[in-house]
């Protein structure tokens, strides 16, 4: 096994005439937790998407586990151990807790016959209660996901990207909307996650109180150009980074 | 499923048995009917109301069953081997039908499954060496199972109703296994579904394959049940017939079908006192529905319901002592 998890390979991505990534490279090691920011505009979102095959790069090419993930369809790149949130709330709201939870790891355990044919939670309702209860959501376990706060419902959609047991999670705005106190209960819980299952992350933030204190390391984007790279001390005073989001 | 349900599901069961005892041709007629018109609205809420796939051809899939299973039963052919035929074309066909939702949703995909119907329709009209054309078939036997003649109306409600049971505990099997799942998953968010693995292509086809299925062996229990069928059987009209099942008992609801089969089955024949006004009184019943209950008669009790249920209840993050 590699150190490193996630290769981005020079990555850029023209819309006509416009360039929203040009030739941004980077690597993601095992277990740590990386944090991409930038002003609106920046390049984040259509860097992620390249990265997890949605968007098709205009060159480059990444790598996840030394595997390319060129052409890679979204439900094979979460069968390969990618998993991932959405800017905006993605739980199925007609359906509880507990099942939005089963739902994320069924498509990974057994045959399409062994999930016809076997059991109806395919033998996940156990692990499912686990992260429901590591969540601290167990008060909630049959309530419709819809019926939840916004808060909770982040904290629902974090549990159903780890269900599956991915070796790297991409997180778009996790902290988007979200209020301080389910805050600092969701960073708490992305660190112990990390810790206790070494899981990786890369997350997208506009909330810098957050992702300085989340991450281990931040990439700066700037229109579509990787700006500066290090440690949240080193980014924090960083005269390219202050001057890119103060527009000096 | 707790005792409650248990016991209502026999309750059920018992009133499905002794419902057509004592009555007249006519009632067990109808009642048979519900049955089979249950059984196919069951398949299009699967693709509608569980899988969330807009489709406007069901009355077609009764069409192919239908069609099937009378030339293999006038050919001599039993009728377990034709209604097995029938399924597995509708299956097929379905198969291919899904297609087209891969590419269009909604509106758009309710014109292509539309089109397929009159398409169907234009096929069962215009091949009359096979299908008799506008004359149709008549004359298809009923079969004995097993030794048992369904020849009597009263045998052959029994038939039906065996059928039914069959079918509802096919598709709630389903619905409570992983598949069921993925199902409610591609109606409510498919993008997110395919982020966590589920192949989504394989589930609409499926959603397409089951419930036109369903619509096959509604179709092979039509032909001996009536012994006569026409292209106008299965027409457009069919169709939206069976789409007002599903929507007005409940869209995503198991038992949605079958108590919307029930109201646009039975429902005309309680309201035929009212003589020319059945029609009238019948719409204004269904719009006023549709307007106070969009999730049709079964969300409504689940309205009536909330609406009585207790008020006050204990806050559950305050019960946990974290302020979420």
């Amino acid at each position: 096994m590699t150190e490193t998890i996630l290769s981005v390979h020079n990555i850029s991505k023209q819309f006509g005439g416009i360039h929203a990534v040009s030739n941004v490279s980077f690597d993601v090691k095992r277990g740590e937790i990386l944090g991409l920011i930038g002003p609106n505009g920046s390049g984040k979102s259509t860097l992620f998407n390249c990265i997890l095959g949605q968007l098709k790069p205009s060159a480059g090419h990444c790598e996840i586990d030394g595997r390319p993930t060129d052409g890679v369809r979204p439900a094979d790149l979460s069968l390969m151990g990618v998993g991932r949130t959405f800017q905006q709330l993605s739980v199925f709201p007609k359906m509880t807790v507990l099942d939005n939870v089963l739902l994320s790891g069924q498509e990974h355990e057994g045959s399409m016959l062994s999930r016809l044919f076997g059991p109806g939670d395919a033998g996940l309702t156990k692990k499912a209660e686990q992260l429901i209860e590591f969540f601290r959501l167990t008060p909630y376990r049959d309530t419709e996901a819809g019926s939840l706060s916004y808060g909770q419902q982040k904290l629902v959609d974090a549990a159903m990207a780890f269900m599956a047991g991915p070796g790297i999670v991409l997180l778009d705005e996790p902290a988007g909307g979200v209020n301080l106190t389910m805050l600092t209960h969701l960073k708490d819980r992305l660190m112990t996650y990390n810790r206790e299952h070494g899981t990786t992350f890369v997350v997208i933030e506009h909330n810098m109180e957050f992702v300085m204190s989340l991450c281990t390391r931040i990439i700066v984007l700037a229109e579509g150009e990787l700006i500066a790279e290090g440690t949240p001390e080193e980014v924090r005073s960083n005269q390219t980074v202050i001057d890119a989001y103060l527009g000096g | 499923m707790n005792p409650f349900k248990l016991l209502l599901l026999a309750v059920g069961l018992v009133a499905l048995f002794v419902a057509p005892i004592g009555q007249g041709n006519y009632i067990i007629y109808t009642l048979n009917s519900w049955l089979l018109f249950s059984i196919a609205a069951m398949g299009l809420n699967l693709t509608l109301g569980y899988a969330g796939q807009v489709s406007l051809a069901q009355a077609g899939f009764m069409g192919i069953g239908a069609y099937v299973t009378a030339l293999m039963t006038l050919a001599g052919i039993h009728w377990i081997f034709a209604a097995v035929l029938a399924i597995s074309s509708c299956f097929l066909v379905g198969l291919m039908l899904g297609y087209p939702a891969l590419r269009v949703q909604h509106h758009f995909l309710a014109f292509v499954t539309l089109a397929f119907n009159t398409l169907l329709f234009l096929v069962l009209r215009n091949e009359e060496e096979m299908t008799g054309g506008s004359l149709g078939l008549v004359g298809m036997p009923r079969p004995d199972i097993f030794g048992l003649s369904t020849g009597g109306n009263l045998q052959f409600y029994y038939f039906t109703l065996v059928c039914f049971v069959c079918a509802a505990g096919v598709m709630w099997w389903i619905l409570r296994s992983p598949w069921g799942r993925a199902f409610m998953a591609l109606r409510e968010n498919p993008i997110r579904a395919e982020s966590l693995g589920l192949k989504v292509r394989r589930q609409t086809l499926l959603a397409f394959a089951i419930g036109s299925a369903f619509g096959g062996l509604a179709g092979a229990i039509q032909a001996p049940l009536v012994q006569f069928i026409e292209p106008h059987s299965f027409g457009l009209i069919h169709s939206l017939k069976l789409l007002l099942m599903v929507v007005v008992g409940g869209s995503g609801f198991f038992f949605g079908p079958m108590l919307g089969a029930a109201v646009v089955i039975l429902l005309p024949e309680v309201l035929r006192f009212t003589e020319g006004y059945y029609l009238i009184i019948y719409s204004a019943l269904v719009i006023v529905l549709m307007a106070y209950s969009p999730g049709g008669l079964i969300g409504l009790g689940q309205k009536l319901f909330d609406k009585f249920r207790p008020k006050q209840q204990a806050r559950h993050d305050l019960k946990q002592g974290v302020q979420l």
